[in-house]
Parts: structure tokens; C-alpha cells; sequence
């Protein structure tokens, strides 16, 4: 019993450790692709710099990363993990795949919750001269800082799933612990430990983004 | 400030959306431009604000050419001119005060007298102890007084109003029009009025232009317009707009077949019973009633003439002699 809390803590802290900076490079990565995709599409969408080749060709690339199947871009991505952090296995690299596997899903999230802010509001902002740096800085982020806050709470959910997939190569935590221990060794307790932490931290992660969320809405 | 716009032309696709605009908008003045939906009016206003430049013509700011500005030149020109807008267009990410601040953090003007000249600006529009409302918790009216003081923050030369009163109430319409003359005098401004609504042109313009599908087919100073409307759609707006069914009293539902219109002095003669007296016309009167034009009396009469053709067309030239313009009510 003992044993099993203590591995079911540190593959929590694994857990959150992944899932944290994995958020952290997704944003990173995924918030000026977003951004990108976003003002460089047409005038009617709302961009403010279309670009409608570019944003073609970005939408494009950011389509092909979304569709491949997480365990096979994890594969794919093993070299590049190895690059990084010198290593292919555990929870550090890990952060590699899972960071550029939800940076395309980050971008388009990004892109949709800019789209949403009023284009009015835009126009106002470009009519009193505002630099394009300033629109997107000083307006459209924090216009459209409640759908950011939902989307960024979903992408923590979304990392927390795959984050337990790539238990499966190795990369530790929750997930790893539920294959290593509940599945490869029948002890269906710790699956059953397992699941119900992924569970009980999904909640949280969601009740607290739409508390934030709706924080944001009431003070406006 | 004094606008120059020379043969403006701007098309969507097949759609012309304005056709060859000339106007002089003098300055220090408030300049109304009406038309209905879809005639150009915010195509129009968006070329005269540097938010679109046209397919040909130019825009002149006294003389300083502004509508092939570079991207540099062109911000910092915007940053002289202010813009409200008809769903106000605040940031609601911004409280009151904040949305104020706006257009001088954006030209990186010093903290403390963003702060403080916020401040000035909110007790100016009269919204003093405000500044930290969130912008949902305020009136459509007191929205479009914030939105007005964010415009002024920079003493911009030029304010544009883009169907700046078609949200409000006739009510908060009045209170507003009221604010912007009285900005308009204390900081010499030239105002650029563009609307639907005879009753602000009325209420608050020294001059007007009128627009249909993207050319302006009448233009001059309000109370001209007013007393002899030449085009078919300044007579539309002067006649079905509200305006006449809110300042005329009405006995009758039929139209009549002419409309008087009487200015100035006209409105004190008893030209209608004078008229009778040397031609023998007998006037049928429908609807009439007084309205002020820019502080000038204008009235406006709804009526027949009979007992024959002859005799009207008399009468009718007796009319124009005094002064008075008689359309015929089609």
C-alpha cells in the first residue's frame, strides 16, 4: 500500500511536470502562429495584414501536425528529443513531442478566440493609429483574454491526455505507471489509482479555467 | 481644420460605392453627411478618415495630401483625428478610464498626464467618478460619451462621426448632439457628421451634403438646404423623415398635393391669407408646423389648392414671389 502511494505520487509530480512545461513550449510556440494566422488572413475575417498566400500555407502546415497521430509523431520525434535533452526516454523528453504536438492545436485555438473579438473594435483601434504591434498587443489579446483562458484550459486537459499516452514509450507518469503496473504486471490497482488521479486533476484544471474565464467576462 | 476631397471614386467588385465626391468641408465647423443605407455614406467616410484609401481622387487636409500617405506617415497622421462610431467600439477589456488612456499610451505619452488628462476628459463628457466603471455596466448614451472623450484625447483636428446617435434614443440623441457642439466650439474642431437622420443634420449641422448612390446630389449650408431642397432625396428626407411627423401637427391623413416651406421671416407673414385675397385660391391645409433649422424658424405647411388648376398655378407663383418654396407632392 505504502509502495503504491509513494509511485503514484512521483508519477503524479512527473505528471505535472510534463504537463506544465509542455503547456509552456505549446504556448510559446503555438501563440505567434496563432497570432500569425490570425491578422494575416483576409480583411472580411478580420485580419488586419492579410497575406492570403501565407496564411494558406501556414493554415496548411499547421493542418498536416494536427492530423498525425500523437504516438506516431512521438516516434518521429525521438531524435529531436534526443537533441534536445540528450536523452529519448523519461519525463523530460517527453516535454519535446508534447509541446510540438499541441502547438498546431494551440494556434488554431489562438486563431478562433481572435476571431471572435469585434471587428469594430479593431477598426477603432486602427483609426486612432495604432501600430499593427499595438493592435495585437494592446487589443486583440486582451479582448479576446476569456476565450484565451477556456482554450488554454483545454489544452492543459488535452496534455494531461497525452501526457498518460506516452507512458507508453517510456516517458513516465501517470500513464506510464497504469501500463507498467496495472497492465504489464495485473495489479488493476494502480490502473485504478492511476486513472483516478488523470481524473481528478482534469476536473480541477477545468473548473478553475472556467472560474478564471468567467472571472474575466464579470469584469468586463 | 478644412477637408478637401477631389472627385473621390472607391468600387467593391461591381458595386460603386462612391462615384466621383467633391466637397470642401470647411473649417470649424460641423459638417453633416446623410444619405440612406447603402448610398456611400461610410464608404465615404472611411476614405475621408484615412481608413481606406480610393481607387482614384484625392483627400487634402488643409494642404497637406493624405490619402497616399506611407504606412509611417499615415499612423501618425491618424493619431490627429478622432472617430466615433455607432456601436460605440470600446474596448471592453478596458474599464472607462483605461479605454481613454488608449490613444495616448499608443503615442507613448508620459504616465502621470495620461492619468490625469483621463481624468479632465471624463468630467468634460460628464461621466466624473466613472472611470473605473466596467464598460458593460454603462449606458448606451454614456458609452457613446466615453467613446468621445477617447477621441478627444489627443486634440485631434477632425472628429468623425459615423452614425454616431443611431444606437441612442432621441432623447440621449439630443443630450449627445448637444455635447459634440459644445466640444466643437471649445476646441475649434471640424466635425464630420455622417447619419441617416434628418434630425441630427437638423439639430446639430452647420452644413450638409447630401448622398445617393455614392454621389452627392445636394450640398450647402443646413438651413438653405432646408428651405429649398432641389433633389428628389433631400425632398424624401425632408418630408417622410420623422422630422415631419414629430414637428407637424397633422388634421388630415391625406398628404396634399403641395409641401410650403417658409424661412426666417416667411414664418411671420400672414402669406397664405394674402395670398387668397389677390388670386381667390382656396388653400385645403393638411399638416403645418414650425421647426428650428440651426436656430433659424423654418415652417413647413402640407396643403391643396383649388378651386381650379388656374388659379393654383397662380397662386403658386404668388408663393415663390413671398419667398416660399412649393413642391409638388408627387
Amino acid at each position: 500500500m505504502n509502495q503504491m502511494i509513494n509511485l503514484v505520487m512521483s508519477a503524479t509530480g512527473e505528471t505535472l511536470v510534463m504537463v506544465f512545461f509542455s503547456t509552456l513550449f505549446s504556448l510559446i510556440l503555438g501563440l505567434p502562429i496563432g497570432v500569425l494566422l490570425h491578422v494575416t488572413s483576409s480583411e472580411e475575417q478580420g485580419g488586419i495584414i492579410p497575406q492570403p498566400i501565407f496564411n494558406n500555407i501556414l493554415g496548411r502546415i499547421v493542418n498536416v501536425l494536427r492530423s498525425f497521430p500523437f504516438i506516431i509523431l512521438m516516434i518521429l520525434l525521438i531524435p529531436l528529443s534526443r537533441l534536445i535533452v540528450g536523452t529519448s526516454i523519461g519525463t523530460k523528453a517527453t516535454i519535446v513531442p508534447l509541446s510540438i504536438a499541441a502547438a498546431p492545436f494551440v494556434a488554431r485555438i489562438i486563431e478562433s478566440a481572435l476571431k471572435e473579438v469585434d471587428p469594430g473594435v479593431v477598426q477603432a483601434a486602427k483609426a486612432m493609429g495604432s501600430t499593427n504591434a499595438q493592435i495585437i498587443i494592446k487589443v486583440l489579446i486582451p479582448e479576446a483574454m476569456p476565450s484565451l483562458v477556456s482554450g488554454v484550459t483545454l489544452t492543459i486537459i488535452n496534455l494531461i491526455g497525452y501526457s498518460a499516452m506516452a507512458g507508453a514509450i517510456g516517458g513516465g507518469g501517470l500513464g506510464d505507471l497504469a501500463i507498467r503496473y496495472g497492465y504489464q504486471r495485473f495489479r488493476p490497482s494502480y490502473m485504478v489509482a492511476a486513472v483516478l488521479v488523470i481524473l481528478i486533476l482534469v476536473e480541477v484544471i477545468q473548473v478553475a479555467g472556467n472560474k478564471l474565464s468567467a472571472k474575466l467576462l464579470a469584469s468586463r | 481644420m478644412k477637408i478637401t476631397l477631389k472627385n473621390l471614386k472607391r468600387d467593391y467588385g461591381t458595386l460603386h460605392a462612391v462615384q466621383d465626391v467633391s466637397l470642401t468641408i470647411p473649417s470649424n465647423k460641423i459638417y453633416g453627411i446623410i444619405g440612406r443605407s447603402g448610398a456611400g455614406k461610410s464608404t465615404l467616410v472611411r476614405l475621408i478618415s484615412m481608413l481606406e484609401k480610393p481607387d482614384s481622387g484625392e483627400v487634402w487636409y488643409d494642404e497637406e495630401r493624405v490619402d497616399n500617405l506611407s504606412k509611417k506617415e499615415l499612423i501618425a497622421k491618424r493619431r490627429r483625428i478622432g472617430m466615433i462610431f455607432q456601436n460605440f467600439n470600446l474596448f471592453s477589456s478596458r474599464n472607462a478610464l483605461e479605454n481613454i488612456a488608449y490613444p495616448m499610451e499608443i503615442c507613448h505619452m508620459e504616465k502621470g498626464y495620461i492619468k490625469k488628462r483621463s481624468e479632465e476628459l471624463l468630467a468634460l463628457v460628464g461621466l466624473e467618478g466613472r472611470g473605473d466603471a466596467p464598460i458593460s455596466t454603462l449606458s448606451g448614451g454614456q458609452k457613446q460619451r466615453v467613446a468621445i472623450a477617447r477621441a478627444l484625447a489627443v486634440q485631434p483636428d477632425i472628429l468623425f462621426c459615423d452614425e454616431a446617435t443611431s444606437a441612442l434614443d432621441p432623447q440621449t440623441t439630443r443630450a449627445i448632439l448637444a455635447l459634440i457642439k459644445e466640444i466643437q466650439k471649445k476646441m475649434n474642431l471640424t466635425v464630420v457628421m455622417i447619419t441617416h437622420q434628418m434630425e441630427v443634420v437638423r439639430d446639430a449641422c452647420d452644413f450638409v451634403a447630401v448622398l445617393d448612390s455614392g454621389r452627392v446630389v445636394e450640398e450647402g449650408k443646413v438651413s438653405e438646404v432646408f428651405a429649398s431642397p432641389v433633389s428628389d432625396v433631400t425632398k424624401d428626407f425632408l418630408s417622410t423623415g420623422t422630422n415631419m411627423s414629430q414637428s407637424v401637427v397633422r388634421w388630415s391623413q391625406e398628404p396634399g398635393h403641395y409641401t410650403l416651406r417658409f424661412r426666417g421671416q416667411a414664418t411671420d407673414e400672414p402669406i397664405i391669407s394674402s395670398v387668397t385675397k389677390e388670386t381667390g385660391a382656396l388653400f385645403n391645409i393638411r399638416a403645418a408646423g414650425v421647426q428650428t433649422v440651426n436656430g433659424e424658424e423654418m415652417g413647413i405647411m402640407a396643403l391643396d389648392i383649388g378651386p381650379n388648376e388656374e388659379v393654383a398655378k397662380k397662386a403658386i407663383e404668388k408663393l415663390k414671389e413671398g419667398g416660399i418654396s412649393v413642391e409638388v407632392v408627387k
